[in-house]
């Protein structure tokens, strides 16, 4: 396959600088698949797992957040938050789900603990998924 | 007389000694301070870099819709978003910062979103209008904070409270330089610099005002994280810097004063001699 330029930043530094032969990953609308040649496009990321691949072999990551955009051919990948699946913090993402899922389950809790919480919830999710399917 | 004025100097010795322990210190804190918020600048700025140039494509090769966030507002206030630190005792660092966010909001009815202690105490104290006190602790401020903070910007924005949105930091050149910057965020507006983008057509992936919709407030709190970045990064430094010329301040004069301390010690010893011969 054709290899691209591709660029993978979050606000914790580059995660990859180089080419790349396909990106899959999740948007607000569902999955995008981007190959070699794409037209220019811009996509808001939704929260999910994203496919990289790099001479022939697929690497995964958790990606959430932000913004998945090509230009002139192109691909930057400028998500919140970005790990590839090998670099998981599995007890962190356990943890955080235990705790979203107990703050959920109580009543007193307002509109907005209850939205942050199922985000948090979310996310775990997303990490322990990606994580557990090297 | 003599000897008072050897305990006398004797006393300034010490407290300049103290003082030099002080400032010794808190340069040494300044400096492994420092060592973090350089490698967070480091890993930030790329994200900075490639946020900015892909809502600056994204702006000039737009042809095909029209957003909220593209034209200002005619009515409404400015809105700065004043980055400064906590604690004072780093040279010139918020001072600088402050002065130039205070004189541009001079010029045009504004509002202030201060983040730091110092920059909140500087504007409580003029009576600048506040929006939110809610971020005293600049260096408490996480990237999920800077994103709700955007989120609340760009919502004020598109309901019209705000004309134009700007963030007063200061860049951190390197750890000898930091200069104060001025960004304007809002309303979104191409960079001149670089060649004439080829108008072309953009895929929007479900529909191109939504997707603009969603990007910007990202947009705004990944340039609000490196704002906020930088700024930690230049106050460290610029604290180092300070507290590296005070304390050689202190060794300057502790040199001066330990030669006076010398010559009043060798008077009165001269003086006792010259009364024992004459009285002999």
């Amino acid at each position: 396959m054709t290899p691209f330029k591709l660029k993978i930043v979050t606000p914790d530094g580059l995660k990859y600088d180089g080419m790349a032969e396909m990106v899959v990953a999740r948007t607000t609308t569902g999955e995008i698949g981007i190959m070699a040649k794409h037209i220019n496009l811009v996509a808001p990321l939704g929260m999910g797992r994203a496919l990289i691949t790099v001479d022939g072999k697929e690497k995964k990551a958790s990606c959430i957040g932000g913004i998945l955009s090509v230009i002139s051919g192109e691909v930057s990948l400028v998500p919140t938050t970005f790990e590839w699946a090998e670099d998981i913090d599995v007890k962190r993402a356990e943890n955080a789900m235990a705790e979203s899922r107990e703050a959920i389950a109580k009543k007193d809790i307002s509109q907005m603990e209850l939205k942050m919480a199922e985000a948090r919830l979310k996310r775990a999710l997303v990490r322990l998924s990606v994580a557990s399917d090297k | 007389m003599a000897g008072v004025s050897t305990k006398e100097i004797k006393n300034r010795i010490r407290s300049m000694e103290s003082t030099k322990q002080i400032t010794k210190a808190m340069e040494m804190v300044a400096a492994s301070k420092l060592r973090r918020a350089q490698a967070q600048v480091d890993s930030a700025r790329p994200y900075f870099k490639i946020l900015s140039s892909v809502i600056n494509d994204i702006v000039k090769t737009n042809t095909d819709f029209d957003s909220p966030y593209l034209n200002a507002p005619k009515t409404g206030k400015s809105l700065f978003i004043a980055i400064a630190g906590d604690r004072g005792l780093a040279g010139g660092y918020n001072s600088n910062v402050l002065k130039m966010c205070l004189e541009e909001m001079s010029k045009s009815e504004s509002a202030v979103l201060p983040i730091g202690k110092k920059a909140l105490d500087f504007f409580k104290a003029r009576k600048a209008e506040i929006v939110s006190d809610a971020y005293p602790v600049a260096e408490d401020v996480a990237v999920g904070d800077c994103f709700t903070i955007a989120k609340d910007v760009a919502k004020a924005f598109k309901a019209g409270v705000y004309s134009s949105v700007l963030i007063a930091y200061t860049n951190f050149v390197s750890v000898l330089s930091q200069t104060p910057d001025m960004k304007a965020l809002l309303p979104l507006t191409p960079d001149d610099q670089g060649e004439e983008a080829k108008k072309s057509e953009i895929l929007y992936e479900g529909g191109s005002v939504e997707v603009f919709e969603a990007i910007v407030p990202e947009y705004l709190g990944g340039i609000l994280y490196g704002a906020l970045c930088e700024s930690r990064a230049a106050e460290q430094a610029a604290r180092r810097t300070a507290m590296d010329s005070a304390t050689s301040n202190a060794e300057d004069m502790i040199a001066d004063l330990s030669l006076k301390f010398n010559r009043a010690r060798q008077a009165a010893i001269t003086q006792e001699i010259t009364e024992i011969v004459a009285g002999a």
